[in-house]
């Protein structure tokens, strides 16, 4: 029994000396590399500069809105900060979960006085969203199973005939609709008017068609990279930073095929429902991690674009490969001649009436 | 055994082991054709190949160490020749057993472990059946090694690289190992998982075994309805009860919080403890039931007789009897923990994030080696784990010369 007494002993030494020494805070985030350039960016050096403030990370975003409903409703908020796309952000406002705030009185401004609204400007796409990030959403092509000439337009993907192979893309309709559009002759600016149609729709999945039995569906943004480095497809779709990771970190024989890439954003909401004093540590390390200096020291660990204009200018080197990390910004004019925008509005509309035909015309 | 055995006969070579030897050679010809592209071709030179070697060593080679020697280093030369050092460490594999094969064949040992009585529809059957034995080992451990060398990737992903398969030192690193032992993100999960799976352990083996012995007495009223009730958390879908706790336990929490005063974080260990403590119950239940039934009762009438209170007989009596029991149900307590990940995702917070659950989210988010390296770290520590008390189960039967050897 001594054995006993000892180890519950210890086991309680441990957990309250764990407790007592700091304020825990519980950011959530993606994981991987991503997480990676946060923690290295923002969070390393606020807890350097504040040293009774412990982060503790959550690898949760992808379930986030599952996961607030749920502690919403069992009253049991564990978390202090959520980073979420900028879709999902659309949810959590609308239903309550996310706090709206004023970028004004919340967020630094930028070193020449800009207000950070200004400063943001259109990245704020609704009150309770704070951006950090540009990304995108685009395809990567193994250089040494693609022949002498490599893809360079997203109709390639479509070209079983050029480019024979399996390809990876996202188990959702959302770019991939689009992207099959483009490739059967409809005009850019119309594509969103077609994709409203029943026809349009039918005529997007048609397309799809006619890749459907070489594709590989993916769901998380890590097997797109894997698939590439097995060489079990010839080209995949996932985000711009993934494929930066596996060619630039990993050495891969992997290239950029920029073509129709989708931008879109990564940002913080707060949660409804933080006590004040830990309502209170979160805005001060938000005003922290979201200043211009921070958001552009992110781009040395990963090749997402800062969402404030100010930080732009001050986008230098990788952290670690000391490359020019320009080239490898999605923002970067010769990568975005021909870019999609994520339709936030479109697919707030139209996502559960065109997943639930997406889903069966893959079960079918 | 060299010379096979003297009660069997010989088998006919041109009629027996070379057409045997041939089907072999096809088989294994198949495997390698199709690694080189071109399976016809391996078939056929296999078939040949093997049914020659299985004719040379039973009619010139009785020697078997020199056959399986000679056809293992010239298999290497030939594999070296078609793909470099890992042809080679392949043709050696494949060297030995072919070799292995056509002895077994030829001195006629496939008959040495059935009467020799038996028809040839008999051995037929006993080496089939050794085959099917050989092929369930093989399915329920080929997964788990695999996992081994790919933990010692040089690259970041789940892949053999061609320099892993030349045996190219380069190939291989110990950084994942490293990431493992110094990575925050995994040297917290697996301080917390050794907090939280000795705790529920300690939990669910006080409270199963108590929960064993009352139901085994014959005058409890409503015996299996109560131990339907208490094995339930073992039937009822974990997902199902999993959610049922993050609503239980989250109530639970607040109650705490508000009315005893005790840390966020603190909480979250209680709820994750009690939460796996509940889950280990019914396997300690199990295991202890089992063994309370060799258990002579005539025993504890003995101990009351000779003065001895209920409590002093349970801790001298009949706890060290069912002691075996009791661990085995208390092993299987801390691998249900130690390995659980959906209760944990539900009930615990950051803060309790275990190594299952860092391992879930890692393979989700980013698929990292360090997770292989974790696995060959846990399945190793299993391992040692389950040898120890195995080892120490059969001293202690030993000392007190309960063991029938």
């Amino acid at each position: 029994m001594k054995l006993t007494t000892t180890l519950l002993a210890t086991s309680a030494l441990v957990v309250s000396a764990g407790a007592a020494s700091a304020i825990d805070l519980t950011l959530v985030s993606w994981g991987g590399a991503y997480q990676k350039s946060q923690l290295k960016a923002y969070a390393e050096p606020y807890m350097a500069a504040n040293p009774d403030v412990n982060i503790i990370w959550d690898e949760s975003s992808a379930e986030a809105v599952a996961k607030l409903r749920a502690m919403n409703e069992a009253g049991n908020l564990t978390w202090d900060l959520v980073d979420v796309d900028a879709a999902d952000s659309f949810r959590l406002c609308d239903e309550g979960l996310a706090m709206e705030y004023d970028p004004d009185e919340l967020l630094a401004p930028a070193p020449d006085g800009t207000p950070a609204s200004e400063d943001f400007g259109a990245q704020i796409v609704n009150d309770c969203y704070i951006p950090q990030i540009v990304y995108s959403t685009t395809f990567g092509y193994r250089t040494d199973l693609v022949g002498d000439t490599p893809p360079s337009s997203i109709c390639d993907v479509f070209d079983l005939e050029a480019y024979p192979g399996k390809r990876s893309l996202e188990k959702r309709p959302i770019n991939n609709m689009e992207w099959a559009l483009l490739c059967d002759g409809v005009a850019k600016e119309d594509i969103y008017d077609v994709l409203a149609t029943d026809e349009g729709q039918q005529q997007a999945l048609a397309k799809l068609d006619t890749i459907k039995d070489q594709v590989i569906w993916w769901s998380a943004g890590a097997d797109t990279p894997q698939l590439l480095a097995d060489g079990e497809v010839v080209m995949g779709s996932t985000y711009n930073g993934r494929h930066f990771s596996a060619i630039a970190e990993q050495n891969q024989p992997i290239g950029m095929l920029w073509d129709a890439q989708v931008f879109s954003f990564d940002g913080w909401i707060i949660p409804t429902g933080l006590p004040e004093d830990r309502l209170a540590v979160v805005k001060d390390f938000l005003k922290f991690a979201t200043d211009t200096q921070r958001l552009a020291d992110q781009a040395k660990y990963i090749s997402y674009g800062p969402a404030r204009a100010s930080s732009a200018p001050l986008v230098g080197q990788h952290a670690e490969l000391g490359i020019d990390m320009a080239p490898h910004m999605p923002t970067d004019p010769a990568n975005a001649q021909n870019v999609f925008y994520y339709n936030f509005e479109f697919w707030a509309d139209y996502r559960d009436d065109i997943d639930a035909k997406f889903q069966a015309w893959l079960a079918g | 055994m060299s010379i096979g055995h003297p009660e069997i006969p010989k088998p006919s070579l041109t009629g027996f082991t070379v057409p045997l030897m041939a089907v072999a050679g096809l088989l294994l010809g198949y495997v390698v054709g199709t690694a080189k592209g071109q399976p016809l071709l391996g078939l056929i030179a296999g078939a040949a190949v093997a049914a020659a070697l299985g004719f040379v060593l039973a009619s010139f080679v009785p020697d078997r160490r020199v056959g399986r020697l000679g056809t293992a280093v010239v298999a290497a030369i030939a594999g070296f020749v078609m793909a470099g050092v890992s042809g080679a460490v392949v043709g050696v594999i494949i060297g030995l057993i072919v070799s292995w094969f056509a002895y077994w064949l030829s001195t006629g040992d496939y008959r040495s472990t059935v009467p020799v009585y038996a028809t040839a529809g008999d051995v037929l059957w006993h080496n089939t059946f050794k085959l099917i034995c050989g092929l369930i080992f093989f399915f329920l451990i080929a997964p788990i090694v695999v996992v081994l060398p790919l933990s010692f990737n040089a690259q970041d992903f789940f892949t053999f690289t061609p320099e892993m398969l030349a045996f190219d030192p380069e190939g291989y690193s110990l950084k994942h190992y490293r990431d493992f032992f110094n990575n925050p993100d995994w040297t917290r999960p697996l301080k917390n998982s050794f907090i939280i799976a000795p705790l529920a352990t300690i939990i669910s083996v006080s409270l199963g075994t108590l929960a064993a012995i009352g139901l085994s007495q014959s005058h409890v009223p409503g015996r299996r309805a109560i131990m339907a009730i208490l094995i339930s958390p073992m039937i009822v879908p974990l997902i199902i009860s999993a959610t049922g706790m993050f609503f239980f336990y989250s109530k639970l929490g607040n109650w705490m919080e508000g009315n005893l005063g005790l840390s966020q974080d603190f909480i979250g260990y209680v709820k994750v403890v009690l939460a796996h403590a509940v889950l280990g119950i019914p396997f300690v239940i199990i295991t202890v039931t089992a063994t309370l039934v060799g258990f002579d009762r005539s025993l504890t009438r003995a101990a009351a007789n000779m003065g001895a209170g209920p409590v002093r007989t349970f801790f001298k009596v009949q706890m060290p009897l069912i002691l075996p029991g009791v661990i085995s149900g208390g092993l299987f307590a801390f691998i249900t923990s130690f390995d659980e990940v959906v209760v944990v995702l539900f009930v615990g917070s950051a803060s309790q994030k275990t190594l299952p659950w860092q391992m879930f989210t890692g393979l989700r988010e980013q698929i990292s080696p360090t997770i292989l390296a974790v696995a060959t770290v846990l399945v190793t520590f299993s391992i040692i784990l389950l040898t120890t008390v195995e080892l120490l189960r059969r001293r202690s039967e030993r000392l007190r010369g309960m063991s029938p050897t």
